[in-house]
């Protein structure tokens, strides 16, 4: 990834050592560990009810109340970016996207934060005027305008149709280009998993199952041979036989 | 609007099938000037009426009567004096119980601690009357204005609080979370997510409030009073003077559309956000 250039690369964004995790008898991560270097993009795939969200939510600090233990080093300054677009519907777009800044340079960096994600203009929009795709890049405005370390990301497109899916991967490719968080994006989908991703962490059983780099020159295709390859051992590790075509 | 709902079900039987309407299942557009057709055709009823000679001027004046007393009331003074001291009563009734409802409210609503001190109270506060709470009011505080503020502002207070506290407790859980990952101050909580996710609750109480503000005054205006509508009306009752009933119910009525109008207006700018039913 392009963070390589800036010399960054030996710095660690996340440590995550011995983490468990329980509902009740239930246990959901059971000695996980996972590093994230800074500028890293890892996608984690897994099964339903693989602890995928549960490892997130602990690196957000969004699960108190819920039993475990373990070491979770996360930078101070992180985002997160939910399933649901999460906007508040009594504030406009620009005050969502700045939404808990102070400063006043909050609305300038909050309005170019907006035209990065391509809705210059609709600054002062209520979210309900969106579509779904458009309040998805709102919060993708949101999370980034604080120039995070890292990105928290719980299936962002799992909501989305097909077609915007496709324009938001290039978009958040985008804008981690040049913004260099270090990204843990939750996914099922393995495609979205090879697109984006800098390594692949599969979750199974409460830790990890398989810690794959992806090697391969963006821009992406699905028709590049490794990138089926890749496709095919993953699926394979979630346990689905792939098909042909 | 009535006529629309009678004749559709026919013309869909007669209509051919294939250009058959999709049934609407929202109330349609709103009308213009909707909030006022009903009163415009009770008052010409009334007018009707009085006119026809069905209504005796003893039991119900003519609305002429009405407007003739009611300008003589301007002219000798009485209207405005009498008016300006009962608005008085309810507006400060109404500031101090809408003030400490929702404070009662916020602290309730966003502590486990405040909830478990202050709930249980305004419940059995709920159940009880304010009216019925005067003789008690009239011993501790005596006939004067205090006494009929409190009984107003106690009036106010409860619908206040449990809608406010109600639009508080079902902020969407999710709104919190954001809160939290976005690591805001309690101060930006409250102002950006706590007030205006109970905003719709407050205006709600607040619309129930007004109404129990004038409510609350008539009772106390005509108990022991010599000032205020109800003082006037409760007069005019020894002295068998209809209309001047008639003018003060007139403007007791009035005075609660006004204000309910008037908070209905703040509620559609508050809350231009929301898409509804309505819309």
């Amino acid at each position: 990834m392009a963070a390589h250039a800036g010399g960054l690369t030996a710095t660690r964004a996340v440590r995550v050592q011995g983490l468990a995790r329980a509902f009740g008898t239930r246990t959901v991560l059971n000695g996980l560990d996972l590093e994230i270097r800074a500028g890293e993009f890892v996608a984690l795939l897994g099964r339903s009810g693989s602890g995928k969200s549960t490892l997130l939510r602990a690196l957000a600090g969004l699960d108190r109340g819920v039993s475990g233990a373990g070491l979770v080093d996360v930078p101070e300054n992180s985002s997160v970016v939910f399933q649901d677009a999460r906007l508040l519907p009594w504030q406009r777009v620009l005050d969502n996207v700045v939404l808990g800044m102070s400063g006043s340079d909050a609305d300038a960096r909050g309005r170019a934060a907006l035209a990065e994600v391509g809705l210059a203009g609709r600054e002062r929009a209520w979210p309900s005027e969106l579509s779904g795709g458009e309040q998805q890049r709102v919060a993708l405005a949101r999370a980034l305008v604080s120039e995070p370390h890292l990105l928290l990301a719980d299936e962002p497109f799992g909501a989305l149709d097909a077609l915007t899916r496709l324009r938001m991967h290039e978009l958040l490719r985008e804008l981690c280009d040049r913004h260099h968080p270090a990204v843990l994006l939750v996914t099922h989908d393995v495609d979205e998993a090879v697109t984006l991703a800098d390594r692949v962490v599969l979750l199974d059983d409460g830790r990890v199952a398989v810690d794959l780099a992806i090697d391969l020159p963006n821009p992406r295709s699905h028709r590049q041979p490794q990138f089926l390859a890749y496709r095919e051992s993953l699926l394979r590790s979630l346990g689905v036989t792939p098909t042909e075509g | 609007m009535t006529a629309s709902v009678l004749v559709r079900p026919r013309t869909k039987a007669d209509a051919a099938p294939a250009r058959k309407a999709r049934r609407r299942l929202g109330p349609g557009r709103p009308l213009r000037f909707g909030a006022a057709v009903g009163p415009l055709v009770l008052l010409a009823l009334w007018s009707i009426g009085s006119a026809a000679g069905w209504l005796d001027s003893r039991t119900l004046s003519a609305p002429w009567t009405v407007v003739t007393t009611a300008r003589n009331l301007i002219a000798e003074g009485r209207l405005q004096d009498n008016l300006i001291v009962s608005a008085q009563r309810a507006g400060l009734g109404l500031l101090l119980g809408v003030l400490v409802g929702t404070m009662v409210a916020l602290v309730s609503g966003l502590s486990r601690w405040g909830e478990a001190i202050l709930d249980g109270p305004i419940q059995i506060k709920r159940a009880v009357p304010s009216v019925a709470l005067i003789p008690l009011l009239i011993l501790w505080l005596g006939i004067g204005e205090e006494m009929k503020v409190i009984t107003i502002a106690l009036g106010v207070f409860v619908p206040v609080y449990i809608h406010t506290h109600n639009g508080l407790r079902t902020i969407d859980s999710r709104y919190v979370e954001l809160g939290e990952a976005l690591r805001l101050r309690p101060a930006v909580f409250l102002r950006r997510i706590v007030l205006p996710g109970a905003l719709p609750g407050f205006l709600l109480g607040l619309r129930f409030a007004v109404v129990a503000a004038w409510l609350s005054l008539v009772v106390v205006e005509q108990i022991n009073s010599t000032s205020g509508i109800g003082y006037m009306m409760e007069l005019a009752r020894q002295y068998g003077q209809t209309d001047v009933i008639i003018v003060g119910l007139v403007l007791y009525g009035l005075l609660g559309l006004l204000s309910d109008g008037a908070v209905r207006f703040v509620q559609r700018r508050a809350l231009s956000w929301r898409r509804t039913l309505a819309d």
